[in-house]
């Protein structure tokens, strides 16, 4: 099982790993695939900056699948991670077996959040805006996100305060005012009245339902009411989610070409072999099959049928999350539909992950912020990661 | 023969003269050693993101504002996707579903008298970098010096009808876009650029001809021969029934005189045009839009007719004077300090262009301040300071910013008010001389003019003239 691409430091302060969409100079950035398999940036992220400025230590390089996209680093070039029984592990959270304290990562298609959830971890996926994503390796622009995973709601919490920030490198980053919502300080909504997402919880299996049940039950002991409501729009995620990942992805990964650095093909006569053969020869099938979608979605005949329409069910996922939090503090959905994948089933259908991610997207496409504990996962409106992490934090008994 | 009318609209790409590239802070100025003005940013290494160069944006609304155009409150950044090595990302940052401006016109003067010509839309976009050819090792290298140089397209409707009207559009274009700022607009250079979109149709045919789109004209005498070339082409095409006419993208060959058909690959593709989500709509507000529409320049024809009739200056003077900005606001900076219309003009017209010229300067290049020009000729006007000495200062006015005044005395260059000194010289000079002094006696004005030669060097010009010749001719006959 690879969990690590590359080995950083081993001393110094608090190790923190991260995936391999995440940027550093010292060590290589592949992204899982072979297209970027020695690729050095000249750069480093933000979020690498600010962690080790604040005295963290880079401990290495986390297998992700290829460019983040699949269901939890299947698609690697440097292979999945699988146990013996031939489920799937995730790379990031064997590594917080081994003395690591938080790992962060890119979340673009729901991945650490699955992997928080299977792993009995903690993860907080920020609102969008708050972390930069200078230094992180572009696939689905619109609404990917740092995230942190830890053992504890509290390290969550502490990472995610040296993460968050206003930074000019990135044009979409929010005002330090608005990030300054996040540091572990900050006033916060306590959280009194919680949505359950109906449709959503009837999607997850047996075992999913009984985490999503215990949490109820805790909610409920805490004095804290409970509402169930009909989640049909925000299911809409799912596909208005798969339409834009695939579109922005497809434009994203244009730029590994052969010519300038990555990957070349050593067979071609022509500009367009270099290209063809280069790509086809390092890319993988689910990014292959993500790159079709993605460019038929923009061509000239199905834009407005599917790209526009996509931004514009955003525009819906969004009011109606709106609307359920202007009752409810947090909405409780699950993060997957099981507790464990097989990588049988993967190999079935190498598409799971794109199902699988009807549990991820709302968040991925309102932008707003969601919190996995104890297997389930909380949603809450923009800058309530406080609110989100205390709940978490009580959930399992922290500093008690 | 039936007769034909020629109908065409013009794409024109303008590089804007701003100091850095449009979403990085590489340097966009033209030349420098190949991919020195790069960085991770516009070499679309992954993880850069980019930051809108506000200053495009202003020079985005300008033109638009020139251009008489509407200016889009909220305007967008979209990607267009295609592949070519000199295009690092892939992609090229454009815009397409929400332009700067739209809507405009342009008013051209042909030989019927003014024509109205409509803008269809100006957006801004990145440029691509340059591929450069070695043909002794038979590869291609780039160089992306140029990649994110911010341009704008104009796009006009297809309201032209001749080589004459598209040179007097481009000429007009250049004019308003130099004198706003804009653009330097040298075709030479790159900084304009111009796609030929022509179709040809029976006079009164309501309907279009089949178009073609020329590329690669880099001068405006290339253009007109360009469209000359393919407008008979086109009427060929249809006179013979060849069918030979379609819809293609054609590259223009100066050399040769001829149009080619560029291969296929070149052209075709789905751009697949998307929204930017790393650049967020840009929203122009009240304020920043009073700010350009404020920063306007007066058109060069409006300067012309006021030098003319309220200061007094001559047509062939007032055109010399508003061919460039930087001369217009010379001339108004040192007009306002002296008041002195026709002289501040010679100033500029002959003694400043000639050293623009010995310098190999363009005219746009003109950095002398204004208002110490203007208190230069005031102190020539007033006799403190000898017109020779003045071109001296002048010519130190070009490289520095001195005040004319304060470096006149430093240098001793301020005619001296000393009576008793300049008689002192007189005198000296006219002793020295009797053989001119006879000469003049008996009637030579040009000995006279030697013994002022004389005075004059040895006082360095610091000398009222008028003061010098009266005293000499009284020394003299005295």
């Amino acid at each position: 099982m690879r969990v690590y691409i590359n080995e950083g430091g081993r001393i110094g302060g608090k190790r923190i790993v991260l995936d391999d969409m995440i940027l550093t100079r010292e060590l290589p950035t592949t992204a899982g695939s072979r297209m970027l398999e020695t690729y050095v940036s000249l750069f480093e992220a933000e979020a690498v900056s600010r962690l080790t400025q604040a005295g963290c230590t880079v401990g290495g390089k986390v297998n992700v699948g290829e460019f983040g996209i699949d269901l939890m680093g299947e698609t690697s070039f440097f292979g999945a991670c699988v146990r013996e029984d031939g489920t799937l592990a995730s790379a990031a959270a064997e590594s917080l077996k081994d003395g690591v304290c938080a790992a962060v990562q890119l979340d673009v298609n729901g991945a650490p959040r699955r992997a928080a959830a299977q792993n009995d971890l903690v993860c907080v996926k920020p609102t969008y805006g708050t972390v930069s994503r200078y230094g992180t390796i572009p696939a689905a622009c619109s609404g990917e996100t740092v995230t942190v995973t830890a053992p504890s709601a509290a390290v969550c919490r502490e990472i995610l305060s040296v993460l968050t920030g206003h930074d000019d490198k990135d044009g979409t980053s929010l005002s330090e005012e608005q990030c300054s919502l996040l540091k572990q300080d900050a006033q916060r909504r306590p959280v009194r009245k919680v949505a359950v997402a109906a449709g959503l919880t009837a999607a997850a299996d047996d075992q999913v339902r009984a985490d999503l049940a215990a949490f109820r039950t805790f909610l409920e002991e805490r004095g804290v009411e409970v509402v169930e409501i009909d989640d049909q729009l925000i299911r809409a995620s799912n596909t208005a989610w798969n339409v834009l990942m695939s579109a922005e992805l497809c434009n994203n990964v244009s730029r590994y070409d052969g010519v300038k650095y990555g990957y070349r093909s050593s067979s071609y006569t022509t500009i367009e072999e270099l290209y063809t053969n280069s790509r086809t020869e390092a890319f993988g099938e689910l990014l292959k099959s993500a790159i079709l979608f993605g460019s038929d979605v923009l061509s000239t005949d199905n834009y407005m049928k599917m790209y526009d329409k996509a931004l514009r069910v955003r525009r819906v996922i969004v009011e109606a999350l709106n609307s359920v939090f202007a009752e409810c503090d947090a909405l409780l959905l699950p993060a997957c539909s099981a507790k464990r994948y097989t990588l049988a089933a993967v190999q079935e259908n190498p598409y799971l992950a794109f199902e699988e991610n009807a549990f991820t997207a709302p968040a991925s496409v309102s932008g707003m912020p969601a919190v996995v504990v104890g297997g389930i996962q909380l949603m809450g409106p923009a800058f309530s990661e406080n609110s989100l992490l205390d709940l978490a934090q009580a959930y399992r008994k922290e500093g008690q | 023969m039936k007769n034909y009318e020629t109908v065409i609209g013009l794409e024109v790409h303008v590089e804007l003269a701003t100091e850095s590239k449009i979403f990085c802070a590489c340097s966009a100025k033209f030349g420098g050693e190949q991919n020195d003005h790069v960085c991770p940013a516009c070499c679309g290494m992954p993880g850069m993101l980019p930051i809108v160069n506000r200053r495009v944006v202003d020079l985005g609304m300008t033109a638009g504002m020139m251009l008489n155009c509407r200016i889009n409150r909220v305007t967008t950044f979209d990607k267009k996707n295609y592949y070519y090595p000199d295009l690092p990302a892939s992609y090229q940052t454009t815009q397409w579903f929400a332009p700067v401006a739209v809507n405009g016109t342009v008013t051209i003067n042909t030989s019927n008298g003014p024509k109205d010509i409509r803008i269809k839309q100006i957006h801004m976009e990145e440029d691509a970098g340059k591929l450069v050819h070695d043909e002794w090792t038979d590869t291609s290298l780039v160089d992306y010096n140029r990649t994110s140089v911010p341009l704008i397209e104009i796009v006009s409707q297809p309201d032209l009808s001749s080589a004459e009207e598209v040179v007097a559009y481009l000429e007009r274009l250049r004019d308003l876009l130099r004198f706003s700022r804009v653009s330097e607009c040298r075709m030479e250079q790159g900084s304009m650029r111009c796609d030929v979109n022509l179709s040809v149709r029976p006079v009164g045919s309501k309907v279009l001809g089949v178009r073609t789109e020329m590329k690669n004209m880099n001068s405006l005498s290339a253009i007109a021969r360009a469209i000359e070339y393919e407008t008979a082409r086109h009427i060929d095409a249809i006179e013979s029934g060849s069918g030979e006419l379609v819809q293609e993208t054609r590259r223009w060959d100066d050399i040769k005189g001829k149009s080619y058909a560029m291969r296929s690959k070149e052209t075709a593709g789905d751009y697949r045009y998307f929204p930017d989500p790393n650049v967020m709509p840009i929203v122009i507000d009240d304020a920043w839009y009073d700010r350009i529409r404020d920063s306007l320049p007066e058109l060069p024809e409006c300067k012309k007719e006021r030098y003319v009739s309220q200061l007094g200056l001559s047509e062939y003077d007032a055109d010399q004077l508003v061919q460039s900005r930087a001369l217009c606001d010379c001339f108004e900076a040192a007009f306002a300090e002296c008041g002195m219309a026709k002289e501040v003009a010679n100033w500029l017209i002959s003694d400043c262009m000639n050293m623009l010229n010995r310098k190999q300067m363009t005219v746009d290049m003109l950095n002398i301040n204004g208002k110490a020009l203007g208190q230069l000729i005031g102190l020539v006007a007033e006799g403190k300071v000898g017109r020779g000495n003045a071109k001296k200062i002048l010519a130190v006015m070009f490289d520095e910013d001195v005040d004319p005044a304060a470096y006149a005395e430093e240098q001793g260059f301020m005619v001296s008010n000393d009576t008793g000194k300049i008689k002192d010289v007189v005198r000296a000079i006219v002793d020295a001389d009797p053989k001119s002094v006879a000469d003049y006696k008996s009637g030579k004005e040009k000995a006279l003019m030697a013994l002022f030669g004389k005075c004059m060097r040895e006082l360095k010009g610091n000398c009222d003239p008028q003061v010098l010749r009266a005293m000499l001719i009284e020394m003299i006959n005295g």
